[in-house]
């Protein structure tokens, strides 16, 4: 099958790079830089947990379009779900970036827009680098990182 | 249209993948048919190791091996003995700063670099600089982003002791005036280390004539073999560099409290070392010679001409790099990230770099998070460039919709 660029950049996507949504960091809230060296994406995520629930999700940072709308798809699907919720469905997502649909796909909200990405793998890491960063926030990891 | 080399079928890569523009030839180099074929003979003919069976197959592969110490010493004008064997330019221009420097060099003493460096010829000094409480100075780049004599001059005093420069810009394809520069060096008493990767597969390197204290570079890049390359240093200076690695092989007498290594440049080759990809590495000289780098150079020459013209009318693009010497254009879509652009060369099989090229240093002198980067090599054409080009007018015009 020939893949073609407009597969990759949709409409949704275009949407949250032109508008990012939750973007800007807010000082006291859990907070994780992660950046991926080799192209220079690089996010800083944070995730503000009351009660078990995801009360806000803040990201800031520079990369590519698939890297920094990710990032704020991520903010909005994130956004009041409990911690166990919210580990499901950023492993449905990195199931969804390898090409495996997840059984509930509605659980992803607006994050199935990156279904198309498993055809470039060469930009899985670029639509999986915000959730990798609030996927260890919610493990309870904080500060600095750098992708492999 | 001037007449190209036309070598593309020596490329087994190139008729497996017909459809590819390659390149990404500053990251590697694709391999002919001559050196993939010399590592098969090795493996199939008399794949033992070297320099230690007294039985007739080694001392076949110890001849092979050695004879490539031979070749590569005429390559270079360099005498035998002077031809260190390494992993490559990055583990050559470590050994310099770790075995070298970090014995000769005193606190205050200065050593000199560039932001045009890979990261392999400035992190080794910086750590040494750290370690020894030297001065790290920088040459300023003039406004092409070019190391010149003059800003060379402005940096040197009589504390410098080591100079490390690369001799062409992995990112910006400009050629160093290294042999200016040596001479400038040696007037102070300072060595100059040469990091010669991007050189190598493009120019003729004479280490007399430059009169360079240490020089190295990397066969992958040359359409040799990876993991293998080639350090060179005076014979003065390798007999007082110190080994960064020991075991076997490198050592002469071994006692329980104390051991005499050999002399150079045996000392600095310790294990068995990759013998197929030492052996192989004479084809990659042998077939660069049977070309010409005279040949070379036209050929790459023409193709940056026609891209260059082709590229000029496209709006929406900057490039970096518009006076560089060597066939390497470095650039950006104004609109799209280098990853974004990257896609579209993708689908257009054009294989080029995006990223810092390990280089961070330029890129941040250049203002980028990262750029692209398209090498032309000798088995480039010209409908490798339309396809390029192609591939840049729709990324352009793509994400300039936006």
């Amino acid at each position: 099958m020939q893949n073609h660029i407009s597969d990759l950049y949709n409409q949704v996507i275009n949407e949250h790079r032109k508008y990012p949504r939750n973007k800007g960091l807010i000082e006291g809230y859990k907070t994780l830089h992660l950046k991926n060296p080799s192209c220079g994406d690089d996010v800083t995520i944070q995730v503000n947990v009351k009660d078990n629930v995801i009360v806000d999700v803040r990201h800031d940072g520079t990369g590519c379009v698939i890297c920094c709308s990710s990032a704020s798809v991520m903010s909005e699907v994130l956004m009041g779900k409990t911690v166990e919720e919210a580990n499901e469905i950023i492993d449905d997502f990195y199931e969804l970036i390898k090409g495996n649909m997840p059984e509930d796909e509605d659980r992803l909200e607006d994050a199935i827009v990156y279904v198309n990405i498993h055809n470039f793998p060469p930009r899985a890491k670029c639509a999986t680098l915000a959730w990798r960063a609030a996927g260890a926030l919610l493990l309870g990891d904080e500060g600095e990182q750098e992708d492999e | 249209m001037d007449k190209l080399l036309d070598v593309k079928k020596d490329f087994p890569v190139l008729k497996y993948h017909p459809e590819l523009a390659y390149l990404d030839t500053g990251a590697t180099a694709l391999k002919p048919n001559c050196v993939i074929d010399k590592m098969n003979e090795y493996y199939n003919n008399y794949g033992v190791n070297v320099n230690r069976g007294v039985y007739q197959l080694s001392y076949q592969a110890t001849l092979e091996y050695e004879e490539t110490r031979t070749v590569t010493a005429k390559f270079l004008n360099a005498k035998e003995k002077e031809i260190v064997f390494t992993k490559g330019a990055s583990n050559g221009l470590n050994m310099v700063a770790l075995g070298y420097g970090r014995y000769l060099l005193q606190e205050g003493d200065e050593i000199i670099t560039s932001e045009l460096e890979h990261h392999s010829n400035v992190l080794p000094w910086m750590e040494i600089a750290k370690e020894n409480k030297c001065i790290l100075k920088y040459v300023d780049l003039d406004s092409t982003g070019r190391i010149t004599v003059e800003a060379f001059r402005k940096v040197l005093s009589p504390k410098t002791k080591v100079v490390a420069l690369t001799y062409v810009s992995n990112v910006m394809g400009y050629i160093t005036p290294i042999k200016e520069i040596i001479a400038l060096a040696h007037e102070v008493g300072a060595i100059v280390v040469v990091d010669a990767a991007q050189a190598v597969p493009h120019m003729k390197i004479d280490v007399k004539a430059l009169d360079c204290d240490f020089l190295a570079f990397s066969a992958h890049k040359m359409m040799g073999p990876t993991g293998f390359g080639i350090l060179y240093g005076k014979y003065k200076h390798l007999k007082q560099m110190h080994p960064i690695e020991f075991g076997g092989d490198m050592i002469d007498i071994v006692e329980k409290f104390d051991a005499i290594p050999k002399d150079p440049p045996f000392k600095f080759e310790t294990g068995t070392p990759p013998v197929a990809e030492a052996i192989a590495f004479k084809a990659a000289i042998e077939y660069i010679e049977s070309i010409g780098y005279e040949n070379i150079h036209a050929h790459e020459q023409a193709l940056l001409a026609y891209a260059r013209e082709k590229l000029k009318d496209i709006p929406g693009i900057t490039i970096y790099n518009p006076t560089a010497e060597t066939a390497i254009i470095t650039f950006n879509i104004n609109k799209a990230h280098p990853h974004d652009a990257a896609t579209i060369f993708d689908e257009h099989h054009v294989a080029l770099r995006a990223g810092h090229h390990c280089a961070q240093l330029i890129t941040k002198w250049l203002e980028c998070v990262a750029t692209l980067r398209a090498c032309i090599y000798i088995y480039n054409d010209y409908q490798d460039i339309d396809q390029f080009v192609e591939a840049v007018k729709e990324a352009a015009a793509y994400f300039e919709e936006w």
